[in-house]
């Protein structure tokens, strides 16, 4: 019929499509079967233990699911006079997270954690530009830093200058120092960092930062373990974002959805709305999960929330230290980092991942950060009950023994999953990135 | 057990744990912590409610946005959803999946990527798709910026003023903060031509926010002679049936797969795509994933072309994004499968029809004219009315109708989807026939 | 124990180069590619492009990491060897066969300034 309400028969003139469409020709029962199968090669946190570093993989209330469906037929540019109840759940959402970390307001338009970030970045340089202050072209970042801040930095326009940090795993003030100056927009920080280990000067980072007139971006990825406990805003954050796909319980859906409100402290909340950054107003659906999930967990649990998930990092690391290389052994927070085997021979921290899915467990975070070169970055979460971690800390001394007895077993792992060891490599060299219908 | 249903521990389990860790309180956990950071009393939150009270907390709001019947798109349009795509996503094997880092675990939410990769290149006629942005508008900001890093050296976007309103104004966003120079104009093809030295790309739509289905004819050659890169924004659902971006020539495809038979949600979780021509493949912004062997020879899907991205690549990345929109990608997937490429067309001509015969009974009411006689429309289009813009919208509220968004030329757009029945067309003209206006 | 070359120049950042009828030939030491394992995409300029000594010119790929690449010599690149487009095993099979860019020097002292073999050993450990 397309092709008929044309004026024109002329195939480069005409507004139709000439080309065939190819879509899967199936029925709705093969489609179902396909998927169901699909989904049966794969792990959640609802097969098992995820203990992957900076992923914050808690369990996803079941109750929180059951709440989209009410709010789906909501058309995102509805007067605000018919959507009194969405509006709510916004104002909601606004306060609990402002009191919750200590900001005055959030923007809910990022719509996952470097969002968020990016989002930040603007408001931190609208902040500046809004002063005059246009000299202030770069932004701090420490080396043990997520992958996402520095790209944050460049995506907003900013270079990027990076901070050590000192053998201790902490930044160096004073390697900071000499960095700061009039053209220092601000630092990005991630307090606990990826070590796992609380930044404990921050209050003195903070009052030089503010000092050259810059200002302090927190990083909320590994906000779960203060969850309860500490505040950034209490900390002298400026701006912050939090992952409401790792703290607040939504779900990662494989990758996404997820949602990354900004907050930001009384002198920015009259620019706080000035970035769009998403086209409509963030991801509402995520955003009424997280919001269940804080009605669910109330004041009184909430304060547990941190300190359970800092225990069972902590319990894990000193149940393991003999088996594994623990470079830094103070206590951690939320997360910790072993440096490979203690007596791993040719045995890698790979192959200790790959070895790990056999006994039914999710890998932890491998090869970061990059301070250590065999890093495995544990992060259990305070809805693991003692049993699993005891299970899990039972398989890595396994492991362990496997390695110095027979390694071998270990650098052909996995053996019990749908596929071996793929040939990445090759995949990268002549990239197939879909079917062929040739 | 504890008393709280998440947090499994039981007195005796959380003293064992500190036990073992060598301290004597969970307080001490935080003794690197500076006291004056340990937030003192109680946070001002509700106290904890029951699974039930949750239940109603939310009931109770819901109840307070008003249910209408949508004659509205501009970007979110209702499509209906069949009931085998939230009971697959739903499937917590896919839900609660992470990122597929440990291919070997994660199999199935690998293979769905590539089965979205694939489809968005039938759509868009395109070569490489990435595995979703987070949105239409942010995938053409990072079009946008895919353009200056292809170009190199280059640093003005042309934008066409009739790219929906969203979209423009995250465009707007992100020229402003990344230093790119964003130029929006009504007539492309004369900015262009003008020939603006460092120009690195255009990014026109394919139906417009009047809901008109453009031509781009010659603009790509234009484009590529001025040393640019040609992006299209796209409704991939009308995909199916008008030109596609390969056949206008374009180098980028950018859009919302929201019209894939997302739900409404006010506004989110959506899903955008972005394909290219193979050319620019290293240049795409996201995860990717491929095809690939393992040892035994059985097919395997990694995610690939990492170093394109953050983690690796650190500030030198294509983009700063990680989590995406997976699930969403599924959701499309699931839905263009129960479609397939007849559904399509179908789903096209019911709205075709219907929009069309909206239009014209619109237009006999006389409260209207057409500012756009003669244009091709597929769902959406825009009219002038003939009275108050605003009262009408009113009009439309009172009697449980969305519709008639204004726009800042004073014209109302009206989108008719395939959900919107004959019975329902006839009420909204009824009441727009019979309101004072 | 990688291999190194007499009668080449290297750098610090491990490229080599080779100058013949006044172009220097530009490729990376065996040691950066036994360093970056199996090189999955060499990303490298276009003809034309202005490279300028100490600066970034383009980069290896791996699956897991990427290395930038640094120009030894200012110049203009006046060929790129498209073999490695679609083979950039070729760096891993033979990093001193495999060259990268061929640069038209502007400024042929800036040669002095790079390492012999023997100095580069020193580097390469």
């Amino acid at each position: 019929m397309f092709d008929s309400c044309d004026s024109t028969k002329d195939v480069q003139q005409s507004l139709w499509r000439s080309t065939p469409l190819n879509l899967p020709e199936v029925s709705e029962p093969d489609v179902v079967r396909h998927y169901t199968n699909l989904s049966q090669m794969n792990f959640g946190v609802d097969t098992g233990f995820y203990p992957l570093g900076s992923c914050t993989m808690k369990y996803n209330p079941k109750i929180n699911e059951e709440i989209v469906p009410q709010f789906n037929g909501i058309h995102p540019l509805q007067p605000a006079q018919t959507v009194q109840g969405v509006q709510a759940v916004y104002d909601f959402m606004d306060k609990a997270l402002a009191e919750i970390t200590g900001m005055k307001r959030f923007t809910f338009l990022p719509c996952a954690g470097a969002h968020g970030e990016l989002t930040g970045l603007m408001l931190m340089k609208e902040y500046h530009l809004r002063r005059g202050d246009t000299a202030r072209t770069k932004v701090i970042v420490p080396d043990s830093a997520h992958g996402t801040n520095p790209a944050s930095a460049a995506v907003c326009g900013f270079d990027i200058v990076v901070v050590k940090s000192r053998p201790d795993g902490l930044v160096d003030v004073e390697d900071l120092k000499p960095l700061l100056g009039p053209d220092i927009a601000g630092i990005m920080m991630t307090n606990p960092n990826t070590l796992g280990l609380f930044e404990r000067d921050i209050k003195e980072i903070a009052s030089l930062v503010h000092g050259c007139g810059g200002l302090l971006y927190y990083d909320g990825a590994n906000m779960n373990p203060l969850l309860g406990v500490v505040r950034p805003g209490d900390m002298g954050f400026d701006i912050m974002h939090l992952n409401l796909h790792k703290t607040f319980s939504t779900p990662h859906g494989g990758g996404g959805p997820g949602s990354g409100p900004v907050g930001v402290a009384e002198r920015l909340v009259p620019i706080v709305d000035v970035p769009k950054t998403s086209g409509f107003h963030g991801n509402f659906g995520v955003i009424l999960r997280a919001c269940a999930y804080i009605l669910t967990i109330g004041r009184e649990n909430l304060k547990m929330a941190g300190p359970l998930a800092t225990l069972a990092a902590n319990y894990i690391k000193e149940s393991l230290k003999d088996s594994y290389k623990l470079p830094i052994p103070t206590v951690c927070k939320h997360e910790f980092v072993f440096d490979g085997l203690a007596d791993g021979g040719d045995v890698t921290t790979l192959d200790v991942a790959k070895r790990l899915l056999d006994y039914g467990f999710h890998a932890p975070t491998i090869y970061f950060p990059l301070l250590f070169h065999q890093a495995l970055m544990i992060e259990p979460t305070e809805t693991e009950s003692k049993e699993t971690l005891d299970a899990f800390i039972d398989v890595m001394h396994l492991i362990a023994r496997e390695a110095s007895e027979n390694p071998e077993l270990l650098h052909t792992a996995p053996h019990n999953t749908p596929i071996g060891r793929p040939d990445e490599t090759a995949a990268a060299r002549q990239p197939i990135l879909k079917y062929s219908f040739d | 057990m504890s008393t709280f249903a998440y947090f499994p521990h039981t007195e005796e389990d959380i003293k064992v744990m500190l036990e073992r860790v060598g301290l004597s309180s969970l307080g001490e956990l935080y003794s690197d912590v500076p006291p004056e950071f340990i937030h003192k009393g109680d946070y001002d939150l509700p106290s904890a409610m029951t699974e039930e009270e949750v239940r109603r907390w939310f009931e109770n709001l819901a109840a307070k946005d008003t249910r209408l019947v949508v004659f509205a798109g501009a970007g979110a349009y209702d499509h209906y959803t069949p009931s085998v795509i939230p009971y697959i996503t739903s499937r917590s094997e896919f839900i609660t999946a992470y990122t597929p880092y440990q291919c070997e675990i994660s199999q199935g939410t690998l293979r769905y990527i590539f089965e979205w990769q694939t489809m968005i290149c039938s759509l868009t006629g395109l070569d490489v798709a990435n595995a979703s942005m987070y949105d239409g508008p942010t995938a053409a900001a990072e079009a946008m910026r895919m353009c200056v890093a292809c170009t190199r050296k280059r640093n003005t976007v042309v934008a066409s003023a009739r790219l929906l309103p969203a979209v423009l104004s995250v465009l707007e966003t992100y020229s402003r903060y990344s230093g790119i120079n964003l130029v929006v104009t009504d007539d492309v093809q004369e900015a262009v031509a003008e020939g603006t030295l460092d120009l690195a790309g255009v990014i026109v739509p394919s139906i417009n926010r009047f809901g008109i289905v453009e031509s781009h004819l010659g603009l790509a050659d234009l484009v590529h002679q001025m040393g640019g890169l040609l992006v299209e924004y796209c409704d991939p659902s009308a995909l199916a049936v008008v030109k596609t971006p390969a056949e206008w020539g374009a180098d980028i495809a950018v859009g919302d797969g929201q019209s894939l038979g997302i739900p409404l949600c006010y506004g989110g979780p959506y899903v955008g795509f972005m394909a290219c021509r193979e050319q620019w493949m290293r240049k795409l912004p996201g995860r990717i994933v491929g095809q690939t062997a393992d040892a035994a020879g059985r097919r395997a899907f990694v995610l690939t072309l990492q170093a394109r991205e953050q983690h690796i690549r650190r500030e030198k990345a294509t983009s700063n994004i990680c989590s995406n929109e997976s699930l969403m990608a599924l959701w499309c997937t699931v839905y263009l499968s129960i479609m397939g490429p007849e559904g399509m067309r179908k789903l096209n001509a019911i709205c075709y029809e219907r929009s069309h015969y909206l239009k014209e009974q619109l237009l006999a009411t006389g409260k209207f004219e057409d500012p756009f006689e003669g244009r091709t429309f597929l769902k959406e289009f825009a009219l002038k009315p003939l009275c108050n813009a605003e009262k009408l919208q009113q009009a439309l509220l009172d009697a449980g109708f969305f519709g008639a968004l204004p726009t800042p030329e004073g014209y109302v757009t009206f989108c008719v989807t395939e959900r919107r029945t004959p019975e329902e067309i006839d009420a909204l003209v009824k009441v727009i026939k019979e309101a004072a206006l | 124990m990688s291999r190194i070359i007499e009668g080449l120049l290297y750098s610090e950042s491990h490229e080599w180069v080779k100058v013949e009828d006044g172009l220097a030939i530009i490729g990376v030491s065996d040691f950066a590619q036994s360093e970056m394992g199996d090189i999955t995409y060499v990303d490298l300029p276009a003809e034309g492009d202005e490279v300028t000594a100490g600066e970034e010119f383009g980069a290896l790929e791996s699956v897991k990491a990427s290395s930038e690449l640094y120009s030894p010599v200012s110049g203009t690149v006046e060929a790129v060897n498209e073999e490695l487009e679609s083979a950039p095993e070729k760096v891993n099979e033979d990093a001193y066969a495999a060259w990268l860019i061929k640069v038209r020097m502007s400024d042929a002292s800036e040669l002095d300034a790079l390492l012999d073999a023997a100095a580069y050993e020193q580097v390469a450990k």
